[in-house]
């Protein structure tokens, strides 16, 4: 008995030792480096800029925090599956014009209150249906199904849309897309209760779990006797829920409904998942570190406004931020004879 | 050979016969033009470690992905306890008490030992769709407990050392009794081509506390190991169980004769056309190639004309070697020398550049390009020869083509033909026109050139490879068989455990016999 843990304790040195040093390595720096460089941006910015760390900064950061918090987390486990989902911004529209011609507004008499909102974000939860089930059911690659379902969702935005913005008349959710609670958005609330949701759900349910087995090795899944396409629909469901969700939050805050309400999110949120550290070719990441992708986005994206660089410039530095951190993270998995698709 | 199967099986080697726990009877599976698995019976007994041996493509693999769940026999019986069971999936053979160590790793690097221990029947360890990880945690601690394991359930397992993740998966196997009440068989497919000897003890150890609960099955290819851990050794050859022995009696020569069996003819591999070699300087020469975790120091030369044969089970870094000699991995040290100058190539298209052309394993994959025609398929290696500054000149594509077509005897309707098409033999054939009608490639490397095809293609492949010679290819050949592989040859080097353990002549003649290479590779 003793003789054999001192063996298998001698094992476990040896190997330990020798094998994975440059494999903890990068593991480090998938895990730390995403904090380091959120802390490193805020010492920055607040010592270049005397606006930067004031309440009212802050409250703009959260409030541009939400609608983005919103989508990257949805986004998370899509991208934790190695798919992707790049149909939000379509969603986005979608759901935002279903939402605002379905409550009190201008163009209509409808006034369905709490059951618009319910419409917009039910919205999100079909297309993430649909998008599930044909990426699963006929095997199409997901970037594919979601492209054309973000068109699609384009489309049905712009049938409603109907040549000029339905302007949202009711009061309660106008006021809440631009209340602030104790100085702070009502918006970051309810963008911080999905990410907290999207915790338990990462951590305590079948969906969650299953997300980083099927990304980290769908075979091994699959042997495994999981009913892998359920848990791929789930996610795309989530996904899809989460950008309805978007589009209603964006809705409210800006009282109209519109086709162009996600335009440029997409981008914004799938740089946030990978900043984060969930790597796009699936089974590592999370929710959390989304939050702290979201964050770096959003104070990167303000920090750069408060130094007075223009708009235009920051979004090549932004895209610049996002190419190397997909290449840092990736760099150790690369192999001369493998073909990225 | 073919002493016939019932003979040897029937006799038995321990006097008091249990009930068998597990028994397969007359298993018979067919891939498209092969079988893999004929008439064969097996039975293993409570608490007994049953060992499993034989060359690859004995038909091992096959078995064990029946006992798994993940093949459908055509034939025969499972037994479990007696009864008579079907397989529909992996879980179905979980839940009769089967658990498998897969030879690859089969964990999940990004969740934790638990998840990894319990995946698939987590279900009772969950309310309303809602994880308890306390009871997850207990029930997985219960079965590394059954291993004496000190790892954490909670740990992640990117965070464990390899033998741990191996005890894990141990530990994973085991969990199958929580879904079958009685004893469970644990298969262990070659767990120790990846250890070393220190973990190897380890491993051992684990096997006599598993013996305690379960009966183990234990696939290897090296023997000692096998005749150590085993009470009964089953010896398979050609889809065929030919013998079950009883390792305190039976002597390791025995052993390698039954895993080969006997010569067939060298008729079949065109021995009588093998002309020999020149006295040239060599074209490939590597000097103390290393590639760490791969194969150490191995120094090859190969000459114009002649087929060096590289010998060795897997894992004993040949497949590597092949690969990094076409540039397709990278090296840790040592020299390549290419007629007589130093390369150094980071790439595959470096390796084309500098002469190597490799017909890969896997031919649908890497070999051909599908969707594509003939014709494109053989001008993707160098179009040089037939074109003009940028362009290419359709006539002389086309004589080019034409020409290989009738030089290889490719049947295929036109030239414009979809590739995929084309049947194994002919793809392999249009594979090697693309190196042939390069006029810069002196070097082949065949990775199993004839794997998957049938025996009238097969000959061809080998009247092919002797044509090449005649006109001074240097060829390195990794066979499918130890026969192909000294049949073809020149001469034989034997791989393992990534270095060269011997190196044979093999004039036409006087060909080693496969025993005495097998010595080497186990």
């Amino acid at each position: 008995m003793s003789t054999l843990e001192k063996l298998r304790d001698r094992a476990s040195t040896v190997v330990g030792l020798t094998g994975t040093a440059s494999h903890q390595w990068r593991s480090r720096l998938i895990n730390a480096g995403p904090v380091v460089a959120l802390v490193v941006l805020i010492i920055v910015f607040a010592i270049t800029s005397s606006v930067f760390l004031t309440g009212s900064n802050l409250a703009t950061i959260g409030s541009q925090l939400s609608i983005l918090l919103v989508l990257a987390v949805g986004m998370t486990f899509v991208i934790l599956l190695g798919s992707i989902d790049l149909s939000s911004e379509g969603v986005m529209a979608a759901s935002s014009l279903i939402f605002v011609l379905l409550a009190s507004n201008d163009r209509n008499g409808n006034n369905f209150g709490w059951l618009a909102v319910g419409a917009g974000i039910g919205t999100g939860a079909l297309f993430g249906l649909i998008n599930g089930f044909f990426h699963t059911k006929f095997g199409i690659p997901s970037f594919m199904v979601t492209l054309g379902t973000g068109a699609i969702g384009l489309g049905v935005a712009t049938v409603l849309f109907g040549g000029q913005p339905p302007r949202l008349m009711d009061g309660t959710l106008r006021r809440l897309g631009v209340a602030s609670w104790f100085g702070v958005s009502a918006l970051l609330y309810i963008s911080l209760g999905v990410f907290v949701v999207a915790l338990l759900i990462q951590k305590y349910t079948r969906v969650g779990r299953y997300g980083y087995v099927i990304g980290g090795d769908e075979g091994i899944a699959s042997i495994s006797g999981i009913n892998i396409k359920k848990y791929k629909i789930g996610a795309f469901v989530i996904s899809g829920t989460c950008a309805g969700l978007a589009g209603v939050m964006a809705s409210a805050q800006l009282d109209v409904g519109d086709v162009n309400i996600g335009t440029g999110l997409l981008f914004t949120a799938i740089s946030a998942v990978v900043v984060g550290g969930t790597i796009l070719s699936g089974g590592r990441g999370g929710v959390l570190k989304t939050l702290i992708g979201s964050l770096i986005i959003v104070v990167l994206a303000n920090g750069l406004i408060l130094a007075g660089i223009s708009p235009d410039v920051q979004i090549a530095v932004q895209s610049v931020v996002i190419v190397a951190a997909v290449a840092i993270t990736s760099w150790p998995l690369r192999k001369r004879v493998r073909v990225v698709k | 050979m073919n002493t016939s199967a019932s003979d040897d099986v029937s006799e038995p080697v321990n006097a008091e016969i249990e009930q068998p726990l597990l028994r397969v009877e007359n298993l018979t599976k067919r891939f498209p033009g092969v079988v893999a698995l004929d008439d064969v019976t097996m039975e293993v007994r409570p608490h007994e470690v049953v060992g499993l041996i034989g060359e690859n493509g004995a038909g091992k693999s096959t078995l064990l992905n029946i006992l798994s769940g993940l093949y459908a026999q055509d034939s025969g019986t499972l037994k479990v306890n007696g009864m008579q069971v079907t397989f529909k999936g992996p879980r179905d053979a979980a839940q009769a008490g089967i658990g498998m160590v897969h030879q690859e790793q089969s964990l999940i690097n990004a969740v934790s030992v638990a998840e990894n221990i319990l995946l698939g029947i987590e279900a009772q360890s969950l309310t309303a769709g809602w994880y308890r990880w306390s009871s997850l945690n207990t029930r997985a601690q219960e079965q590394l407990d059954k291993i004496g394991s000190k790892i954490s359930p909670t740990a992640l397992v990117n965070t464990l050392t390899f033998a741990e993740k191996q005890m894990v998966e141990v530990a994973k196997a085991l969990a199958v009794e929580e879904e079958y009440a009685g004893q469970p068989v644990i298969v262990l497919d070659e767990p120790t081509s990846v250890l070393e000897s220190d973990d190897l003890e380890t491993l051992f150890a684990e096997i006599d506390r598993l013996r305690k609960v379960a009966s183990i099955v234990f696939v290897s290819h090296r023997l000692d190991e096998v005749l150590r851990v085993s009470d009964r050794v089953y010896v398979m050859k050609d889809g065929r169980c030919v013998a079950e022995r009883d390792p305190k009696t039976v002597h390791i020569d025995d052993l390698y004769r039954l895993m080969v069996g006997k010569e067939s003819s060298g008729q079949f591999y065109r021995e009588d056309s093998q002309v020999a070699v020149r006295d040239a300087a060599p074209v490939l020469v590597t000097k103390g190639l290393t590639k760490e975790g791969c194969f150490v120091d191995v120094d090859l030369e190969v000459r114009p004309g002649e087929v060096l044969g590289i010998a060795g089970v897997q894992g004993s870094g040949r497949e590597e070697l092949s690969r990094v000699l076409f540039g397709a991995d990278s090296y840790d040290a040592g020299q390549i020398w290419l007629s007589g100058k130093r390369k150094r190539f980071s790439s595959p298209f470096g390796a084309v550049r500098a002469g190597i052309g490799y017909v890969p394993i896997e031919r649908r994959i890497e070999g051909v390009a599908q969707g594509m025609s003939v014709r494109e398929n053989v001008l993707l290696a160098d179009c040089r020869a037939v074109s003009r500054g940028p362009f290419l000149v359709p006539r002389l594509v086309n004589e080019m083509v034409h020409e290989w077509v009738s030089k290889l005897n490719i049947k295929t309707p036109n030239l414009d033909a979809d590739v995929v098409n084309l049947s194994g033999g002919n793809q392999q054939k249009v594979i090697l026109a693309k190196w042939l009608s390069s006029p810069r490639v002196k070097v082949l490397i065949l990775d199993h050139p004839t794997r998957g095809l049938d025996v009238g293609a097969k000959e061809d492949v080998y009247s092919l490879i002797r044509e090449l010679c005649e006109r001074d290819m240097a060829i390195i050949l990794l066979g499918d068989t130890l026969e192909e592989v000294i049949s073809l040859s020149h001469r034989v080097v034997v791989m393992r455990d990534g270095s060269i353990s011997a190196s044979f002549e093999a004039a036409p003649g006087s060909k080693p016999m496969p025993v005495d290479l097998i010595k080497w590779m186990v």
